[in-house]
């Protein structure tokens, strides 16, 4: 079928120059005088055909052009990086002398050691709490357990909401009905008590299982932004269209609609990940989640909640962590959206 | 001259003034986008006279909504004005919010494109009238619904005073637009900006909307400033057109002699682009002729014609596509009874055979289309693509046969997924069919997009970088990416320019003189199917009225209906379009005697 080889050639290269054009032209693309000129000159510097590109290669393309998921990325694994190193992780040793739940003679008052000019860590950068523990490996193994938590109930309930939404909004019928009256039930039981009635007993097992578990209270949310969107998207006419030439619904599901809902998915995993920080915190501090001596960033705050006029560090580190990590989070979820989104690359250069 | 001066001067001399209610002289609109101003008209000139029909025309982008919203005060905030407007010598441009919200409403009003949304559904259409004369003038509640009443029959709207209390809901389009109208007139204005007043409207009751503009306007001796993309309606209505062309106007001439010698070449251009109904098989409704008012039919030529119809079905071919009683029903949800779509249709389609299907919105036509690509179940009947009958057929059976036909939709922009490149849109049905690897899928779709004239480089493209044109050329790309036997296109241009409209038919017809597949040609556009199909098939609710050749329908029609269709239907040249009203009044007298 190529008959005109070099026309086609032509037009290519002439394109690739002229982005701005392309939208009021229809076809005339290959005619333009000036346009001849420039093309012959590119031409001859590179002849290959466009070849076509993967979605995940663009996607990925976007993602590195935006600036704010760079950095929140920069920061998330900073800050990984920081706690799991520092005092190590299931049984491998860190490079931080201390432990977290060893006791010991309080140094200054309890007081951080950390000084920026010149910069030193010290004997306990920050502080010691009222037992005398060291706070910088409180706050890292506090760090490590948010993070495993907040992860696997963003994981478990952005794969169970977005299951349940596609099926439901997919298929509609009684597979709808069913669904989503079960959504119904799950929010209607309030989270916290049947945290109350399963969490003491999951939460001896450790803190995996406890966040599975919460992940599974938590995806119902999504389930609905979900099936909204579908309920929405499987109208349009390039499903019929996919359809029409007799791709499967697994293939119209996956491959059609599902990118097109990533924005809502990703938006508000983010928002579940920092929203399930908190959640574990609220019932840590019930007593129902993470069991000292183990700890977490929010049962660090409830322990020393009262330590806020007198102990000010106490307060501050695991609550500094936090926010960044909810940001950093945050950062990220919206660069990833921006990046699955083809309409945002012409703003976002 | 202050602002005081000018309104007293107003209110003495306005009915006998003489002079341009409205003269427009070097109007510039622009945008702010990303802190850069883009220009969207430019010296934009022209003066509007009591009585008068001006029209403003353009295709999409040439700036003919923005410099009349510009009149108005009502730029989207980023927008900006300048040059002048002066009504009845009161300067528009750049007077206070509140200088102008007196003035809308009062001495112009607008009507806008789609009636349905204009309307507010939680009040009564007689209320929303009322309203509108409350608001200028200090009537009271009594008063104004007698008005309002007033106006609703003004408009012709049967039973204005039992119709007070419907709501819009309750309203067919035709006379939700009526509505408008009449809220548009509340307080006698001077001048009525119609923005696309019946773009939204079959083409039966756009001629009724435009008759009945028409006769308010004589009536009134108000001005009206009509915005439309449509030659046909500025030849049936308009006294003087604008042309305008990417923010600047082209040309300025009196209706006739735009139509019979255009100066510009975009005109010209412009004018060649859109299709005129007859002109391919010389003349519409050739055996009705208006003498004295009454109309002549000429049985002999339909005879004739008839004949060469029952040769053409005894060809004894395998049909492309086959339809026999065809039912299509949408399911009822709780008390609701299933609608039924379609009743009975039966028609064929040759092999390499373009069939015109014609109707107005709600006709199942669509469904039709639909049906036939297997996206929906009939109730009852067959259809028949190359000797199968699909309506039997499971979706795994189903599944090797869906090579044989392709749909093109109606909206370009909701047709290609968004999140898809170009190139992965045209490759899926390769894909899913031919289980081509990566490289072979490439190649294919290089030469697809060559076909339909686009650069290969938009493989990488997505749908909301490509204007209108060059989507639909992509979903053509992608319906004759298995060389079906069968395309169906459900209205594929009716979303597009005219100029843009003018060149995907013309690929269409090339490519389809090339691959000689069959064609389902859905459309509401009589003068767009004559372009295109051989035969024509016409649906009225859901029931096929009348099929013949294009020749047979479009000169000699039996059905009355098809009459009204045709008759309805305007045309690019206002002497041939002041016959055809003739005509067509001709008609709806006789249909109505008939009775």
């Amino acid at each position: 079928m190529t008959k005109h080889p070099e026309q086609s050639g032509d037009s290519r290269a002439q394109v690739e120059l002229s982005e701005t054009t392309l939208l009021s032209q229809d076809t005339d693309i290959s005619t333009g005088t000036r346009t001849r000129a420039q093309t012959d000159r590119i031409q001859s510097s590179r002849i290959q055909p466009t070849e076509a590109k993967s979605q995940g290669k663009l996607v990925r393309e976007r993602f590195l052009r935006h600036k704010g998921a760079l950095a929140g990325m920069g920061l998330l694994l900073l800050i990984i990086l920081l706690s799991f190193s520092s005092i190590g992780f299931a049984g491998l040793p860190g490079w931080w002398n201390k432990d977290y739940d060893v006791l010991a003679a309080r140094f200054n008052e309890g007081r951080p050691t950390l000084t920026l000019w010149p910069f030193s860590l010290g004997e306990h950068p920050f502080g010691q709490d009222v037992l005398g523990r060291d706070y910088f490996a409180l706050t890292m193994r506090g760090i490590q357990t948010s993070l495993i938590i907040a992860f696997i109930v963003g994981l478990v309930a952005m794969v169970i909401g977005t299951t349940v939404g596609a099926v439901a909004g997919y298929f509609r019928g009684w597979t709808e009905a069913f669904l989503m009256r079960i959504t119904d039930v799950v929010i209607t039981i309030p989270t916290v008590v049947i945290a109350a009635v399963v969490a003491g007993i999951v939460a001896k097992q450790g803190i995996v299982p406890f966040a599975i578990f919460l992940g599974l209270v938590t995806w119902t949310g999504l389930a609905r932004l979900v099936r909204g969107e579908f309920l929405s998207l499987r109208e349009k006419e390039f499903v019929e269209s996919a359809k029409s030439v007799g791709a499967s619904s697994a293939r119209i599901i996956f491959r059609h609609i599902l990118p097109n809902t990533v924005g809502v998915i990703i938006v508000s995993t983010t928002l579940a990940i920092s929203g399930a920080i908190l959640l574990e915190t609220a019932l840590s501090y019930l007593g129902l989640g993470v069991v000292a001596p183990d700890t977490s960033l929010g049962k660090a705050i409830n322990d020393n909640r009262s330590a806020l006029t007198v102990r000010p560090w106490l307060f501050l580190w695991p609550g500094a962590f936090i926010v960044a990590i909810a940001l950093a989070v945050n950062f990220i979820g919206d660069g990833l959206r921006d990046a699955f989104d083809p309409k945002q690359t012409r703003i976002k250069q | 001259m202050s602002a005081s001066e000018a309104s007293l001067v107003i209110d003495d001399a306005a009915p006998a003034r003489e002079g341009a209610i409205l003269s427009v002289s070097g109007l510039c609109v622009d945008f702010s986008v990303d802190g850069e101003w883009v220009m969207a008209a430019e010296d934009v000139s022209y003066e509007i006279h009591p009585g008068e029909i001006l029209a403003i025309v353009g295709e999409s982008g040439s700036g003919k909504s923005m410099s009349s919203m510009a009149l108005l005060g009502l730029l989207p905030r980023n927008g900006r004005s300048s040059g002048s407007a002066k009504m009845l010598g009161k300067e528009l441009i750049g007077a206070p919010q509140s200088a102008l919200r007196r003035i809308r409403g009062n001495d112009i009003a607008m009507i806008f494109q789609e009636p349905m949304t204009a309307l507010n559904p939680v009040l009564t259409v007689g209320e929303q009238i009322r309203e509108a004369v409350e608001q200028h003038t200090e009537a009271s509640p009594a008063q104004a619904k007698e008005r309002a009443i007033e106006l609703l029959a003004m408009v012709e709207i049967p039973e204005p005073a039992k119709r007070y209390d419907s709501y819009p809901h309750q309203f067919s389009g035709g006379q939700r637009q009526r509505a408008m109208i009449a809220i548009a007139l509340a307080n006698d204005p001077m001048l009525l900006v119609a923005d696309e007043p019946t773009t939204a409207l079959d083409v039966t009751v756009q001629a009724e909307v435009l008759e009945l503009l028409r006769r308010l306007n004589k009536r009134l001796n108000s001005a009206v400033l009509l915005i439309t993309h449509d030659m046909g309606v500025v030849a049936d209505l308009a006294d003087n057109v604008v042309v305008m062309e990417r923010g600047r106007v082209v040309e300025t001439a009196p209706t006739a002699q735009l139509f019979t010698s255009p100066r510009e070449p975009y005109t010209r251009q412009l004018l060649d682009a859109v299709p005129h109904l007859g002109s391919r098989v010389g003349g519409v409704l050739s055996d009705y002729e208006v003498v004295d008012g009454a109309l002549r039919v000429h049985e002999a030529y339909a005879r004739a014609a008839d004949a060469e119809q029952q040769t053409h079905r005894d060809a004894g071919t395998v049909p492309a596509l086959e339809l026999v009683n065809v039912d299509i029903e949408y399911p009822g949800r709780f008390r609701q009874a299933p609608f039924k779509a379609v009743n009975d249709v039966s028609f064929t389609i040759n092999p390499g055979e373009v069939l015109g299907l014609v109707g107005e919105s709600g006709s199942g036509k669509s469904t039709i289309a639909r049906a036939v690509t297997g996206l929906i179940r009939t109730s009852a009947g067959s259809v028949t693509i190359a000797g199968t009958d699909i309506t039997a057929l499971s979706a795994r059976k189903l599944l090797p046969l869906r090579k044989k036909f392709a749909i093109v939709f109606q909206d370009p922009a909701a047709s290609l997924n968004p999140r898809l490149s170009i190139g992965e849109s045209i490759g899926e049905p390769m894909y899913l069919h031919e289980k081509l690897n990566r490289a072979d899928l490439d190649k294919r779709v290089g030469e697809l997009l060559d076909d339909v004239q686009l650069p290969v480089s938009f493989r990488n493209r997505y749908p909301h970088e490509l204007s209108g044109g060059q989507r639909q050329r992509v979903g053509i790309a992608r319906a004759l990416s298995l060389r079906p036997d069968l395309l169906v296109a459900d209205e594929p241009t009716s979303a597009l320019d005219v100029s843009v409209q003018a060149k995907v038919l013309e690929l269409l017809q090339e490519l389809q003189r090339e691959r000689g597949f069959a064609c389902l040609f859905v459309s509401h556009d009589l003068a767009v199917v004559e372009l295109l199909a051989s035969h024509i098939a016409v649906l009225n609710k859901g029931r096929l009225v009348e099929q013949g050749t294009t020749e047979q329908i479009l000169k000699y029609p039996k059905d009355s209906y098809t009459r009204r269709l045709l008759a309805a239907a305007p045309v690019p040249d206002p002497a041939e379009q002041a016959l055809r009203r003739e005509q067509r009044n001709a008609i709806l007298a006789a249909g109505a005697s008939a009775e």
